[in-house]
């Protein structure tokens, strides 16, 4: 199974003793500050865990899959995650459960 | 925005929490997620994104130093995926 936030409010609550209303705000504004962060085109760096990146990707030639038109891919700005080394070292010999 | 960065901001903005308190719960969260991955196990933010681990197969690389060749076997790498909310928002703020 996945890990959701409200897996990580529980989380919260069981190993911190913090209440599940707080546990449940602070999950979602961890991530949504992030979120914030990267809207204001700020990069995020979370030290041994990784940095999320953003990168601005030009317009490009494109197609519609489905009728085969000619249609631009338009200037657009993307996230991009790039794990830190210890993060990586973690995972390297792992084997994927639920992937 | 580093880590301490994000705890300041979250500390502000909940004032009935102690910081220090932020900064354990905030520590702990990144440990979670780490320890999923770890695990193998995918992690599901809902409007932010998901992260899985991606295999890199076994190659053949190379000791810079000394020029000599090495087998690396293969291995996995942490991946993320934006979600639509994060997408969106990131790149509305360039479309705007």
């Amino acid at each position: 199974m996945a890990l959701t936030k409200a897996d990580m409010a529980e989380h919260l609550f069981e190993k911190l003793g913090l209440n599940k209303r707080d546990a449940k705000d602070l999950v979602e504004h961890f991530f949504e500050e992030m979120r914030e962060a990267l809207e204001a085109g700020e990069q995020v760096k979370l030290s041994g865990f990784g940095n999320f990146d953003l990168r601005e990707k030009n317009e490009r030639p494109g197609r519609n899959p489905k009728t085969g038109e000619d249609i631009p891919i338009k200037a657009r700005r993307v996230v991009t995650f790039r794990p830190g080394q210890k993060l990586k070292s973690r995972v390297e010999g792992s084997k994927p459960a639920d992937l | 925005m580093t880590k301490s960065q994000l705890i300041e901001r979250l500390a502000d903005r909940a004032r009935h929490i102690p910081s220090k308190e932020v900064e354990v719960a905030i520590k702990e969260l990144l440990e979670q997620m780490a320890q999923t991955l770890q695990k193998g196990e995918r992690i599901e933010i809902r409007g932010f994104g998901s992260f899985s681990l991606h295999f890199r197969a076994p190659r053949e690389g190379r000791n810079p130093k000394t020029g000599e060749t090495v087998k690396l076997d293969g291995k996995y790498v942490p991946h993320f995926k934006p979600g639509k909310e994060l997408r969106e928002r990131v790149n509305e703020a360039i479309a705007n």
